[in-house]
């Protein structure tokens, strides 16, 4: 699959300026409210009609302005999951899901069967139940469903967990890893949360005020994104879990971590956001500390965030782990680049991504 | 009730639902018009389709009269090209009735169809329905209920209709004479109080018998879509 989007559209006094390509696997669209994600979804969804551009998906031209072209929505084959369900509030889950099974021809797309579909949403105890019956994190589940039963070659999902609180969103998260691991649905994926960027997102496409302002891997373009809030990502696995204390002893680059206990099998690939305020430095390794995991590492820059503080690029064996800390420790450690330290996270600041 | 009486009951019956039906379809297009769509001329058009609920049904029926008599100019071609003829026939009385109940059925409608969530049929674009699909499967379920209170508005309206009607297409017996138009002529001779009176009753009957149907039907509706 790829997408590409070249569009110009004015709404008012808000001008959505935006280009960027999406390869495979989940693409995240990552910016403040009102930084134009929305919008731009609409518009390679097919809701939005823009000024002038073009939108290509597999070599397929969607919208193309100058040859005033326009594909409708109803021939784009792209699913759209909105941040409010859209469930048809007068057909029943069952027939919620297979609205879409009667317009698809050709073949084409995920192949999708009810099934399977349900199976992966675990939604099968909800069939028979109107829309209005179900809680907020069932109808998300439905919404997912009912677009991927309607096999499209890409799938949009404009702030599924946003509507939602935190017990919700971490019961529909691993349904969306799954969808994007298992389903082979690419994903065009619109958030304005940090830890869901962290854990589901391939590439991020950065946007600010209408326009992209990066594009790339979610390692090397989130702690640029969080710049308010820093962080870093690390990759791991998950090793072991040490039940009697209520962790999960992660595997990274970097080297052993631990965290809260995961519910996830042992062997699977995680994503840990780490928050650049819940990293400390030592000049040595640090003993008799309360603080379960120390990293080796090395000084690779010191950017000022503001006059009284800097954010101190590591790098510990080839990870990259960010820690905020203020101008006089800096002072004080004596820290430049290429200078030895380590790095100390708590594991109860752990991000659960 | 003498065969006469059951006559205008049978026909006010036969009047009141074929108008109520006929213009259903059309109530339907009209009020999704008004309340979807902008196009030049559409307050013209929805000032014309309020119109006779305004204008006194006398001169409703006189412009009937003037374009669908057999020499007015819709009159006459359809007559000849359809050998529909409205004149003086219980089909004209339809055409008054539902031309009468025509406001009220599209305002019922019109409302129920503005209720109806948008972004519901966006949705079920990006699922692949035509846009016909969509209207079909989920616009018009959705607002069955405002179809049903202007259907029975429109068929309340008609059973009840008397101005424009006797003014179009006369008051025949067997014909063109309805219900109100058959209570008016009984009061107008000597004696026919009683009958009057019967009739009165009937139509008070069939007037809450619908209105209790509709109850039943929007609440059935109701409670279909909640329990189920």
């Amino acid at each position: 699959m790829s997408l590409e989007v070249d569009v110009d559209h004015r709404r008012g006094r808000f001008r959505l300026q935006a280009r960027f390509t999406a390869a495979p696997g989940l693409t995240a669209l990552f910016g403040r409210s009102g930084s134009g994600k929305t919008s731009l979804v609409s518009i390679v969804g097919g809701l939005i009609r823009p000024d002038r551009g073009r939108v290509v998906i597999d070599g397929q031209t969607l919208v193309d302005t100058e040859r005033g072209l326009f594909v409708p929505a109803h021939k784009r084959r792209i699913g759209y999951v909105f941040q409010d369900s859209r469930l048809f509030p007068h057909l029943s889950v069952r027939r919620n899901l297979l609205y879409g099974r009667w317009f698809v021809r050709g073949g084409g797309g995920a192949s999708a069967d009810l099934g399977s579909v349900v199976e992966l949403l675990g939604i099968g105890h909800l069939l028979e139940r109107q829309p209005d019956s179900l809680s907020g994190g069932e109808k998300q589940r439905v919404a997912i469903g009912r677009a991927l039963l309607a096999r499209p070659r890409l799938l949009l999902m404009d702030e599924p967990l946003a509507s939602l609180d935190e017990a919700r969103r971490a019961e529909i998260l691993p349904f969306i890893e799954r969808l994007r691991d298992e389903a082979g649905v690419p994903i065009l994926y619109v958030s304005h949360s940090v830890s869901e960027v962290a854990r589901l997102a391939t590439t991020v496409v950065i946007m600010a005020e209408g326009t992209v302002t990066a594009v790339g891997p979610v390692q090397d373009i989130l702690p640029m994104a969080d710049a308010a809030d820093g962080g870093a990502v690390l990759d791991a696995r998950i090793v072991r879990h040490d039940e009697a204390f209520h962790l999960s002893v992660l595997e990274s680059a970097a080297g052993e971590l631990q965290v809260p206990r995961l519910e996830a099998p042992i062997g699977a690939p995680v994503r840990a956001y780490i928050r650049a305020r819940d990293v400390m430095l030592s000049l040595q390794r640090p003993e008799e500390i309360s603080a379960l995991n120390v990293l080796a590492g090395r000084v690779v820059s010191i950017v000022p965030t503001s006059t009284a503080q800097a954010d101190i690029r590591l790098d510990c064996n080839g990870a990259v782990l960010v820690a905020r800390l203020t101008a006089k420790s800096v002072d004080r450690l004596a820290l430049a680049p290429g200078r030895p330290v380590y790095a100390v996270v708590k594991s109860v600041s752990f991000e659960r991504s | 009730m003498t065969p006469d009486e059951w006559t205008a009951v049978r026909l006010s019956l036969l009047i009141a639902t074929t108008a109520t039906l006929c213009s259903l379809p059309f109530g339907i297009a009209i009020a999704w018009l008004l309340a979807r769509r902008r196009f030049w001329g559409k307050s013209l058009l929805d000032t014309l389709v309020h119109l006779p609920l305004i204008l006194p049904p006398v001169v409703t029926g006189y412009l009937l009269l003037l374009s669908f008599g057999r020499r007015g100019p819709i009159g006459s071609f359809l007559a000849d090209e359809f050998g529909i003829v409205f004149s003086f026939r219980w089909t004209g009385a339809a055409l008054a009735c539902a031309v009468m109940g025509f406001p009220l059925l599209v305002r019922a409608i019109r409302l129920s169809i503005e209720a109806v969530d948008q972004r519901l049929e966006a949705a079920a674009g990006t699922l692949g329905a035509h846009p016909l699909w969509v209207f079909a499967t989920i616009t018009l379920p959705l607002c069955l209920p405002g179809i049903i209170a202007g259907a029975i508005l429109a068929f309340a309206k008609s059973m009840g209709e008397f101005g424009a009607t006797i003014t179009f297409v006369s008051n025949i017996p067997g014909e063109t004479q309805t219900l109100p138009a058959l209570i008016y002529t009984l009061t107008q001779v000597p004696g026919g109080d009683a009958a009057a009176m019967r009739l009165t009753l009937v139509s008070i009957a069939i007037s809450m018998l619908a209105l209790l149907g509709s109850e039943l039907l929007a609440k059935r509706i109701g409670a279909r879509r909640q329990a189920a």
